[in-house]
């Protein structure tokens, strides 16, 4: 029944986690994951509109039931005030990619044609090489990373993705419910 | 008012109702130190910060109040990890202090520093690094909060020098503001109803009890829903004393309903009921591996309700199908209202078979052993400290055998009597354990059973129980082996007995002698009642050694990963 090993059923799940921006926050989320033996695919981290709090959105695998078991894991870490599981929702997912590319003087012209089709953006130029900016969904990074593959990649950076719910819900400003526990509450609790 | 880190500090534990420190000192912690005597704190020096950790658990686990312990930095702190972690896994509240080279120094491999915040945190249920000294009086705040609230727990608060001597304004916060903690108390009431649909409509149910229903106080409503609802019930190792055994302490006047521990080393009639039963109603357990043996084979054909604070425990090992998150205590009262306004119908009809089914389990193989020769043996000596401590002592123990045989043979009626290291299963716990909790219960008889091994894993904390004038009592089951270890060799590794003989041991009764406390010793079975009458009249540290049969093992045994109906008996 449970087992964190792999599985047949493991599928990619996105997940978004609101954190206190304290020291040790991202050594407590990745420790979790290294220690309960999930996966993580990938992690972003950057402070979000509202002072004192950061946004990390990763992408694990795992069957409904592991991934059930890593959001309340997350949801136990003391500073971390929100779990956003994409799932049953619209949402907007995007990641960056930096490639620098083999470009010699017959190739240069295709490269940029597959630049221009995927709206991506050469950001650095030398005499054997681009650097070139790209930002989509997953589907369209595999993709140009396909078709510049044939050129030759020297070097790839990926930022890992970003997600986001569509629509009006704002997570982590006003809608967010603070926790405050006064000391009357506090003996009703124990 | 303009304090110091170090007033700050006392002033803070004053006001969390903290009376005493179990602690050692140490360069970083001497300003605590230096100021302590101007404060009314009793302060517990242990001779091994492992043995301040677990004797402020102990204290935790007996009174339950917060356990405090205070530690110096690097070595002082990384000698408080086991205990930090046995803390951990059996959800005791404690909050551990270590001191810290000065912030300036952090980071440069200065002497005696150790990164403990990053040690610590897969076992506390948070730590934190006081870095400012305006943010220190929040901090012990919210530690003590942390660590009595929700599902209980051990935090680290780790202290740097220079912010200790460093002076600010003292403000006590009044409230505990945390934005991404609220544990859920109140079960969600239309879980409850669904359970309690569930529970009218079982045949077979049983309650399978664990340490919850003691952190939670929820014993007195535990009792009562299994008596109007005629439920037999089991616990885990965590959660004896959360119902009553027997009818009258010290007796072996059984309550109809008492089935024993389940598991690995539990009882016949409670992994048969459990094996069995189509409803099988969880109450603030998790469901180890200990417990369930091969998780596929647990209550196989059962519905089963789970009642947890702590959400991340249900379904976790087992799919449950009606989760209730919540304090047991609250969701236990809610529950016993439910059947109070509506009764089940013709309950004792109903019950009739089952019931009738459990009586013959436990008949069939009730717990026992085979006195055999001139020699003692380890279960009659558990029996015979039962019987003549009237089953009213605390009991702690090590770890193993002894263990188990405790939780057989010695019968528990009240929460907070048995005080034992489930969860990380460390030996070296039991004996700093009951001084501890001879702390925090000055009234009570309390009594380490201890294996030969584990005794000598925190020996040095006997100088301890002398100086304090802590009459605590061991009693050392001594069979000359790492038993349990011995006895899985035995079963699984062909009697290979590497390195698990425990040849040369030392002269326990010298020992005990030694340290100023009083050594006492029966080989003949006539001789164990003498002593254990002799122990307790005396009031003092007492050593009892029982030379006990080399290769007694404990049993009913589950092998690891089999389904609980296939034990080994005696
Ligand atoms: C700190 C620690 N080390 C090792 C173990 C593994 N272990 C479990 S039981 C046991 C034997 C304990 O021997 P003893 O204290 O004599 O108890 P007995 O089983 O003989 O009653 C050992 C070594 C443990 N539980 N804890
Ligand atoms: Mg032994």
């Amino acid at each position: 029944m449970s087992s964190n090993g792999p599985n047949e059923n493991n599928q990619r799940h996105t997940i978004g986690v609101l954190v206190e921006n304290q020291p040790g926050v991202l050594a407590r989320v990745a420790g979790l994951f290294s220690g309960r033996g999930f996966n993580i695919e990938s992690l972003t981290v950057a402070e979000t509109n509202e002072p004192g709090m950061s946004r990390i959105t990763l992408v694990t695998t795992g069957d409904q039931h592991i991934v059930e078991q890593i959001i309340k894991q997350l949801n136990k870490l003391i500073n971390v005030i929100k779990v956003i599981e994409f799932r049953n929702m619209e949402f907007v997912e995007r990641e960056m990619a930096l490639i620098k590319v083999k470009a010699e003087k017959q190739s240069r012209a295709e490269i940029l044609r597959i630049v221009d089709i995927f709206r991506a953006k050469v950001v650095d130029v030398s005499p054997y090489s681009y650097i070139i900016e790209v930002t989509g969904d997953e589907g369209k990074i595999s993709a140009i990373l396909e078709l510049l593959n044939q050129f030759g990649i020297l070097e790839l950076a990926r930022t890992g993705k970003a997600a986001m719910a569509r629509g009006k819900k704002e997570y982590g400003k006003k809608g967010l419910p603070h926790k405050i526990v006064t000391r009357e509450q506090e003996t009703v609790d124990e | 008012m303009k304090l110091t880190g170090a007033q700050i500090f006392f002033e803070c534990l004053k006001r969390e109702g903290v009376d005493v420190i179990f602690g050692y000192p140490g360069g970083a912690v001497l300003d605590i130190y230096h100021e302590m005597s101007n404060h009314n704190i009793k302060h517990i020096l242990v001779r091994h910060e492992q043995g301040a950790a677990h004797a402020a658990d102990g204290y935790a686990r007996a009174s339950g109040k917060v356990g405090v312990c205070l530690v110096t930095s690097g070595p002082g702190a990384t000698n408080t990890v086991t205990g930090i972690a046995t803390a951990y896994m059996d959800s005791v509240p404690m909050v551990v202090f270590t001191g810290q080279v000065p912030t300036h120094l952090i980071g440069n491999d200065a002497f005696q520093e150790v990164d403990i915040t990053g040690i610590t945190r897969p076992c506390t249920k948070h730590n934190y690094l006081v870095k400012d000294v305006r943010d220190l009086a929040r901090v012990i705040r919210e530690a003590f909060y942390l660590a009595r609230s929700g599902r209980p727990g051990p935090v680290l608060v780790d202290l740097p020098k220079n912010v200790i001597q460093a002076v600010t304004n003292f403000v006590y916060p009044e409230t505990v503001n945390l934005r991404g903690y609220r544990p859920t108390i109140e079960p969600h009431k239309g879980q409850v109803k669904r359970a309690a649909q569930a529970i009218r409509k079982a045949k077979r149910p049983v309650i399978y009890a664990g340490g919850g229903v003691i952190h939670s106080g929820a014993s007195e409503e535990l009792r009562k829903l299994a008596e109007i609802l005629q439920i037999p019930v089991t616990t885990t190792l965590m959660g004896l004393g959360g119902f009553p055994a027997t009818l009258k302490k010290g007796t072996k006047e059984f309550h109809p309903l008492w089935m024993g521990m389940l598991g690995m080393h539990g009882t016949y009639c409670a992994n048969m009921a459990v094996s069995n039963c189509d409803l099988l109603f969880a109450i603030g357990a998790r469901f180890d591996d200990r417990v369930t043996g091969k998780v596929e084979a647990f209550a196989p054909n059962a519905t089963i309700i789970h009642i947890d604070v702590d959400p991340t425990s249900i379904s976790k090992n087992v799919i449950v199908d009606i989760p209730i998150v919540g304090d047991c205590k609250r969701t236990l009262q809610y529950l016993i209202s439910l059947f109070e306004e509506e009764p089940i119908h013709e309950l004792k009809e109903k019950r009739r078979s089952w019931l009738e089914q459990i009586d013959e389990w436990k008949r069939a193989h009730p717990l026992t052993y085979k006195q055999e020769g001139n020699v003692i043996k380890p279960q009659f000596v558990v029996e015979k400290l039962y019987e003549l401590s009237k089953g009213d002592a605390v009991i702690t123990t090590e770890v193993g055998q002894n263990q188990m045989w405790t939780a057989q043979f010695y019968h528990f009626n009240e929460p907070r009597t048995l005080i034992t290291s489930g969860g990380l299963g460390t030996m070296g716990y039991g004996f700093p354990a009951a001084i501890g909790a001879q702390v925090a219960r000055p009234d009570k008889l309390v009594i380490d059973i201890a294996g030969d091994g584990s005794i000598q894993m925190n020996i040095q904390e006997l100088v301890t129980a002398v100086c304090n004038e802590l009459p605590v009592k061991i009693a050392i089951l001594n069979n000359g082996y790492l038993g349990m270890v011995r006895q899985w060799q035995e079963l699984f590794y062909n009697k290979n007995y590497c390195q698990t003989c425990l040849s040369a041991s030392p002269d326990f009764v010298k020992l005990a002698e030694a340290y100023g406390a009083v050594g006492l010793k029966a080989v003949t079975p006539e001789e164990v009642e003498p002593v254990i009458k002799r122990a307790l009249e005396t009031p003092k540290t007492v050593i009892m050694e029982f030379v006990v049969d080399k290769e007694e093992g404990v049993y009913p045994m589950v092998p690891a990963g089999k389904p609980i109906n296939e034990m080994l008996l005696v």
